[in-house]
């Protein structure tokens, strides 16, 4: 069921959510970008629509709710460990259709990824529900079409979008109807808008011989990546994380155990007892993270793995495009391949 | 030929050593000047001098080989301008009122630098509306960081930018990126403690590379627009020497009130005898001493609670005076 609101009466739905969910949504912080008078949106807890970025996409995802980028799992002292307070809310996130999807693949590997369920992040996950940020355009360097996650018919619990002054919404939960019905201007039925087409097109190939991680399309990254892993940090399907545990210095007994983001292009990321490190070179750590998301994963779970929103592209300060790497792959595996029959 | 050689030169033309030939000085603040008002001075080029346009180290521009009785038509094609760049005028279609106060430098700055931390052409016209038009030698250099590519530190007063640091531990990973950049490109104020960052408050001189570096935005740069102003620091002959600290954790309005009353300083103790009535402030200092000249610039100028002022100022630099032997 679909409703059109005012802004004011949508505002009204959520500062009425409000008191029954944290709701999370993209924020625009202004002035906290990487330089002077630049800004960053990225997800913060909101209480007014009016906080809520609906035009730009965030540069960094919805996945900070689901995953700290620093949190802590407990505080042990001696023979203790204590968890921190949780709030018991449930938790509404603004996400767009790519992000839906990325949800998928965080589950993928917290939840469904051999016996074990991640205890800490069900705890997390089971409180949360989303909301889907419509897109009526694509952002320059969004590849969603490609990757099939540009549309979601479900798994949200209602949508928003702005159109000439009004705010379309397509409700889900039947439960929320009055409050809709009450706040909204009329009923009219509006799929979410989602996007045909990208500017960025990719081909990502079918199979991938394991002889692309000897070829030569690396080696550029050797000299242009800088390791900052900017473009992993941002990734709503990059889940890596890595444990610290922590003394505190006044009293070397007591402490906390951290779970924060990790990314295999940060130095340290490979490196083993012994002082060895495995992916040294950053065109390696490069062909180890994009093999992941186009192949790798894609042979363990059937799917693949990015999303195609485009925020790496858009985060690298040394203008490394993800999406032109794995164009740039599917040539060289085009290209050996007619090697090869050329030589038959 | 009957010509007026100081009111000449105070209207910023120059003295050539082509004899009837001068050079009109156009001030470009800040260094920034738009394709438009570009076209208008090479156009005063061609049509007056000889075709030849010197970039000063000022980043002003001079055009050369203008015949002197040219200056009075020159003026008037100098308008537009003057109008673009806002400069201050005592009178309209008569050039430049003065020539001693010298163009105000700027780096590239925020709008084009990612590590600049303000608008240094807005704060150098802002200033230059203050102080220009007028006679006495002061020059003025703003910079965007502590990388100091404008060389503040030639000038009498020298503005760095800098930001102060914000952390927000939950959104670190404790990559250690800042540490290591901070110790490559500044001064390895930071280090980490526990998978956190510790900044080192007082070595930190605020340049924002921690923040440029930051992957996650655990660093971000403070509201407050901060500055560090250096004093006195001069080329020529006699005592060359780079300009020392004198606040840092300045605000906008402390500097341009400081930068003002210098004025007033100069007028009272320059060498009546100078000539041309020309003596660089760090020698006027020289005699009077350094606290006189601090009563004077900090008089009526309120601090933010955050800046530091130094509570001594020597200067180095050789003094040829007395010696000219190499080492």
């Amino acid at each position: 069921m679909g409703f059109v609101f005012s802004r004011d009466g949508f505002a009204e739905v959520i500062r009425q959510l409000g008191s029954r969910y944290r709701i999370y949504a993209p924020v625009l912080k202004k002035g906290e970008g990487r330089f002077t008078d630049t800004d960053v949106v990225r997800y913060d807890y909101v209480k007014n629509f009016d906080e809520i970025e609906l035009e730009k996409r965030s540069d960094y995802s919805f996945k900070e709710i689901l995953l700290p980028v620093s949190g802590t799992l407990f505080y042990f002292t001696e023979d203790k460990v204590t968890e921190p307070e949780m709030d018991d809310r449930e938790i509404l996130v603004f996400v767009r259709s790519c992000d839906l999807h990325a949800v998928k693949r965080f589950d993928q590997i917290y939840l469904h990824n051999g016996q074990e369920r991640d205890w800490f992040y069900e705890r997390v996950r089971d409180r949360l529900k989303f909301v889907l940020i419509g897109c009526r355009e694509s952002f320059d360097d969004c590849f969603c079409v490609d990757m099939h996650t540009n549309e979601s018919t479900d798994g949200y619990v209602f949508s928003v979008e702005e159109a000439d002054g009004e705010i379309y919404s397509d409700l889900k939960e039947e439960g929320l109807r009055e409050l809709f019905s009450g706040n909204s201007v009329r009923e009219e039925d509006k799929a979410p808008a989602h996007v045909e087409t990208n500017k960025i097109f990719v081909s990502v190939p079918d199979e991938v011989p394991v002889s692309i991680c000897k070829d030569k399309v690396w080696d550029e990254y050797d000299s242009r990546c800088i390791g900052c892993g900017r473009c992993t940090l941002v990734c709503p399907t990059c889940t890596c994380f890595t444990m610290e545990d922590i003394y505190y210095s006044d009293n070397g007994k007591v402490g906390e155990r951290r779970r924060v983001h990790a990314s295999c292009m940060i130095d340290g990321y490979s490196n083993v007892a012994g002082g060895g490190e495995y992916r040294k070179k950053h065109g390696e750590r490069m062909r180890f993270k994009v093999l992941h998301k186009i192949s790798d994963f894609k042979k363990k779970f059937g799917y693949q793995m990015c999303v195609g929103c485009g925020r790496c592209d858009m985060v690298c300060p040394e203008y490394i495009s993800f999406s032109e790497c794995i164009n740039k792959v599917d040539r060289a595996i085009r290209s050996a391949e007619d090697g090869k029959e050329a030589q038959a | 030929m009957d010509i007026n050689v100081k009111e000449l030169k105070k209207n910023a033309f120059r003295y050539s050593k082509v004899r009837g030939e001068t050079a009109s000085r156009i001030r470009i603040t800040g260094g920034k000047i738009n394709a438009k008002v570009m076209r208008q001075v090479a156009e005063i080029a061609e049509e007056y001098g000889d075709g030849t346009i010197f970039i000063t180290n000022r980043q002003g521009i001079e055009l050369l080989g203008i015949p002197m009785e040219k200056m009075g038509e020159v003026n008037e094609k100098l308008q537009p301008i003057i109008d673009a760049m806002g400069t201050n005028q005592e009178e309209r279609g008569k050039g430049y009122s003065a020539s001693g106060t010298r163009n105000i430098v700027a780096c590239p700055g925020e709008e084009l630098c990612p590590f600049a931390c303000y608008d240094t052409t807005a704060f150098a016209r802002k200033v230059e509306h203050e102080i220009f038009p007028n006679n006495r030698h002061v020059k003025v250099a703003f910079t965007g960081c502590s990388n100091d590519c404008a060389k503040v530190r030639m000038d009498d007063f020298g503005i760095i930018g800098m930001t102060e640091p914000q952390y927000d531990p939950d959104r670190c990973i404790g990559c250690g990126q800042c540490v290591k950049y901070c110790e490559k490109r500044s001064v390895g104020a930071l280090r980490l403690v526990n998978n956190k960052v510790v900044r080192d408050t007082d070595l930190c001189i605020g340049c924002g590379v921690c923040v440029t570096y930051c992957p996650t935005r655990a660093w971000t740069r403070s509201k407050e627009r901060y500055f560090r102003l250096t004093l006195l620091g001069r080329t020529g002959k006699k005592n060359p020497r780079l300009a020392e600290d004198f606040i840092r954790w300045a605000d906008e309005e402390s500097i341009t009130k400081i930068i003002k009353n210098a004025y007033a300083y100069v007028e009272e103790y320059i060498d009546p005898h100078a000539v041309e009535g020309k003596e660089h402030i760090g020698y006027i200092v020289d005699r009077t001493g350094f606290e006189e000249f601090y009563k004077w610039i900090m008089k009526d100028v309120q601090l933010p609670e955050k800046a530091e002022v130094s509570s001594h100022m020597y200067w180095g630099g050789k003094w040829y005076d007395r010696s000219n032997e190499l080492k």
